[in-house]
């Protein structure tokens, strides 16, 4: 089982995709309805892929733990989406999307995946604007572009600061029209247990109904997960509370190999945690880095009285702020990427330079911008010699119109005005890059089984460049896994139904039943977010933003032992056949508890830092990512053999034919 | 300085059992929670001693899934404006406060269990016309061959902010669902793309609504001021439009 075949079609970059969808197997529209597809998760990438099948012909069945396929996290995506449409005429082209993509994951991911992603970006916008999504117009009435981290080009389109709301709405609506006509049977409140593996052959689920707490049965002859990221292994992210790894991590524990499970992107710009209390941590756009200046005051001194709350930053001199994006990254300066800039704050914070009582936060300023908005505005009024006050006014009416409704945001949360004082913020948990390794068809290491979206590890490396998730799972749901699956389902056309009164339901219904019931009969003595939160002050202070290889190996240590402490002492109120939140919770954090350790021992593993994943043995002198490309250049794929300590390490080299390794510079 | 409130909850088993309102302490409330961080420390002051959770829908705890559904002193999402429940924090209140939290109430809307409720309705309302009947294989036009003026754009996108989240229902004390509907019939009804099936839409849509009943609108402009997401009531007008023209040409 070591091999690992990508199967990466033959030829140039710019023709495998193309070359290789005349080639594929299709299954002939009549037969389609012969075929059952199973579609867990209902976000962007699994709304769209199970919208598509289901005009396709196929019979799909969508599961989704919320009330609606309207609430998957996908919703809460701000800022946009990319496509090289080069509607701006800045020079954009798929090459471009393809080379900036590669460079910001820092050289980790697959060329030939990236490159397609590129190539089907552009008709991602077609799509979404034919299906009615009110994507942001100009005043000629054409579609209007801004800028994102990473990047040379304007190429990302949005729709207000809810882009991710309207594209989810978008791909819902397709989701509507196909349960309408009975193609999409979708069963809310419902969560997946486990698969359901036959003859080697993904055939099915086990899931819950979450009202009645009935554990039903579902036979398909292919299983899509799209249950998106695993950030909740952290405890504390801008993830929704719900989301979990159990589709994927129970597909791990049934043969699916899980890649690069280290490489996680900490946020840069969220709003700081205020007390034990908190449940989760709340996002600020990356697009306010457009007009924001980060800083923390340069002398020590003045920090400490901020943190003492006897010092307000309008009171600090503009001499005496460092704005350190702008002193170490002068070329992308405010706009650097993701992971560089979350480790330049804590790089300041570790120093003691933090402004909030904890000592962990940073300032985003918007007071230049606003007293620049505001001279241009008085001159565009014909207001000659303005006031302070009158640029100031003119200044925040501007930034209301870029930015409303985050500043709303902040003010609610933090209950301070934004706009007279800089924004608090500090890195978060956001976005796992690691999942489920696929190959160019998206499907896993077992036949039948594919994995699209967040919950792979297919495109953005060791770090994701902004506005690139909401692409990425409408890539793989609308264009790229409809053509693939056929290829898979061609053989499958006269196998008929898959029966669910087999041993192989039974077995897998009887341990999913033991351990729900486990949870209900061990009536211990703490909750499980006792664990849970135990769990992620682990993961953040030892496998977070800096990681060594001491605070490595204890955290593998203390992981095991959180574990060992859950299976003893948890407690969970209530019964199975009824609605029972904590129940869920428990089966989730059982998961978390197991990933945590492969993502523990997948960061110990990788001796270099790139992206997100920084190692603090490997660095410059400057204090940058040192990366490895002679030892590490492969996706880490790891095979469950029992337990996570003892998973096997498989390779997958990655061959860079189109572009070669470059340090990655943004100064 | 912390808070000590008292809480009174609607508690019911399931849709089949009689509900009722139940006191709870709770103390040492910091003013920076949220109000679901402040019913988390209920809950797992429940938990601890043995006791049945609250059980109340959430998830994204930043405003936008439209989850979270609780009648708060009479109030969707409670005291505060143009947020949801998750968004609400505990500054609004005092130490000393005694707080009524209830689910979103209305025929349509059955209580699953204590504060949830089940909202299918407004999803078959949805599958009933709230698309637009285009194929997603990307065989359409390029996205600027379609032109579309700014001022309909935001207008479009300003009725596509609804969450679904049901303040409007719940708020309406006809329990009518016409800001919901006619959020979803004015966002494609905008769009030049949408006006192919307008007039199927729109009828489909108030069709399923009556089906499922919700009561009628009376113009208290009720839902206007607690929709989380500022739905304008321009939209049910739009909307009655819309069904007039459809139902007579």
């Amino acid at each position: 089982m070591s091999t690992l075949n990508s199967k990466i079609p033959e030829g140039p970059i710019k023709d495998k995709w193309t070359k290789y969808k005349d080639k594929i197997n299709l299954v002939n529209p009549a037969n389609k309805r012969n075929i059952d597809i199973i579609v867990v998760g209902t976000g962007l990438a699994g709304g769209s892929a199970a919208a598509t099948l289901a005009e396709q012909g196929y019979n799909v069945k969508a599961f989704a733990y919320q009330d609606s396929p309207r609430r998957a996290h996908s919703i809460a995506a701000q800022g946009g989406i990319n496509a090289s449409k080069n509607y701006m005429g800045d020079g954009d082209s798929d090459y471009r999307l393809f080379y900036d993509t590669i460079k910001g994951g820092d050289y980790r991911s697959r060329e030939a995946n990236v490159y397609r992603l590129a190539e089907v970006s552009s008709n991602i916008i077609d799509q979404c604007v034919a299906q009615g999504v009110p994507l942001a117009r100009d005043y000629g009435g054409q579609l209007d572009n801004r800028s994102f981290g990473g990047t040379l080009v304007s190429r990302t389109f949005y729709a207000k600061g809810q882009t991710g709301q309207q594209l989810l709405l978008g791909a819902y609506s397709a989701m509507n029209r196909q349960i309408a006509r009975g193609k999409i049977q979708m069963f809310n409140r419902h969560e997946m247990l486990d698969v359901v593996i036959v003859n080697g052959k993904a055939r099915g689920i086990i899931a819950r109904d979450m009202i009645t707490g009935e554990i039903e049965r579902h036979s398909a002859h292919a299983v899509v997960i799209a249950s998106g990221g695993y950030g909740n292994v952290y405890y504390l992210s801008t993830l929704a509370m719900g989301s979990n790894a159990t589709a994927a991590w129970k597909a791990h524990k049934k043969g699916a190999y899980f890649a690069n499970p280290c490489f996680t992107q900490i946020h840069p710009t969220c709003i700081p945690r205020s007390g034990d209390y908190q449940s989760k941590l709340t996002l600020m756009s990356e697009s306010l880095r457009n007009d924001g200046r980060i800083w923390v005051p340069k002398k020590l001194e003045d920090a400490k009285a901020i943190q003492q709350g006897k010092l307000k930053p309008t009171q600090i001199a503009e001499e005496d702020r460092d704005y350190y994006l702008e002193r170490r990254y002068p070329s992308f300066g405010n706009l650097a990427p993701r992971d560089i800039s979350s480790r330049a704050a804590k790089e300041r914070c570790d120093a003691g330079y933090g402004v909030n009582a904890t000592g962990e936060a940073v300032y985003l300023d918007f007071s230049t911008a606003i007293n620049r908005y505001g001279k241009e505005k008085a001159f565009v009024l014909g207001i000659h010699n303005p006031t302070q006050e009158k640029i100031i006014e003119l200044g925040e009416k501007v930034i209301n119109e870029k930015y409303g409704n985050l500043f709303q945001m902040y003010e609610k949360i933090i209950d301070e005005n934004p706009y007279k004082t800089p924004m608090m913020i500090y890195p978060a948990t956001h976005y796992t890059m690691g999942g489920l390794w696929v190959d160019y068809n998206l499907m896993t290491t077992v036949p039948g089984m594919y994995c699209i979206g967040e919950a792979n590890f297919s495109d953005h490396g060791a770090n994701r460049l902004g506005a690139s998730a909401l692409m990425q799972g409408l890539a793989d749901g609308y264009f790229v896994l409809p053509y693939t699956i056929g290829d898979y389902l061609a053989p499958d056309i006269k196998t008929g139904a898959i029966p669910t009164n087999t041993p192989e339901f039974d077995e897998a219904e009887k341990a999913i039943r033991e351990r729900l019931e486990f949870f209900i009969n061990n009536k211990g003595t703490h909750s499980v977010d006792y664990f849970h939160k135990k769990l992620g002050k682990i993961m953040w202070n030892k496998v977070g933003m800096g990681r060594t290889e001491q605070g490595l190996k204890e955290a593998i240590v203390e992981i095991q032992q959180v574990r060992e402490d859950f299976w003893k002492n948890v407690k969970v109120p209530g019964a199975m056949n009824e609605l029972n939140p904590e129940l869920e919770k428990a089966a989730r954090v059982a998961d978390f508890l197991e990933l945590a350790e492969l993502f523990a021992k997948d960061a110990l593993e990788r001796n270099e830092s790139c992206g997100g994943h920084f190692r603090e043995e490997y660095q410059t002198e400057e204090g940058e990512a040192m990366r490895d490309d002679a030892n590490y250049a492969y996706v880490a794929v790891w095979e469950y053999t029992g337990k996570p300590s003892e998973a096997v390490l498989h390779k997958e080299e990655l061959k860079f034919e189109e572009l070669e390794f470059k340090t990655r510079s943004y100064k | 300085m912390n808070m000590n409130l008292t809480l009174k909850v609607w508690r019911q088993k399931n849709a089949q059992t009689k509900g009722k309102m139940v006191d709870y302490k709770v103390t040492d409330i910091s003013e920076h929670m949220s109000f679901l961080e402040m019913l988390d420390v209920l809950n797992e002051d429940l938990v601890k001693k043995g006791e049945e959770p609250v059980a109340f829908d959430h998830d994204c705890r930043e405003g936008i899934c439209g989850m979270c559904s609780l009648f708060i002193n009479g109030e969707a999402h409670g005291p505060d404006r143009l947020i949801t429940t998750c968004q609400l924090h505990m500054r609004k209140f005092k130490n000393g406060d005694t707080i009524y939290i209830e689910p979103f109430r209305a025929k349509a809307f059955p209580v699953i269990k204590d504060l949830i409720v089940d909202r299918m309705a407004f999803e078959r309302i949805q599958q009933a016309g709230g698309f637009i009947s285009v194929n997603t294989s990307g065989n359409t036009t390029d996205a600027n061959s379609i032109l579309i003026p700014k001022h309909n754009a935001d207008l479009s996108m300003d009725a596509a902010a609804c969450i679904g989240c049901g303040a409007c229902v719940a708020t309406c004390k006809n329990s009518s669902a016409m800001l919901f509907v006619s959020a979803k019939v004015s966002q494609f009804a905008l769009l030049p793309q949408g006006r192919i099936e307008a007039k199927e839409r729109v009828l489909n849509m108030v069709r399923q609504m009556d089906l499922e009943g919700f009561g009628n609108c009376t113009n208290t402009e009720a839902c206007e001021v607690e929709c989380p997401k500022g739905i304008s009531l321009e939209n049910i007008a739009r909307m009655n439009r819309e069904y007039l023209s459809a139902s007579i040409f």
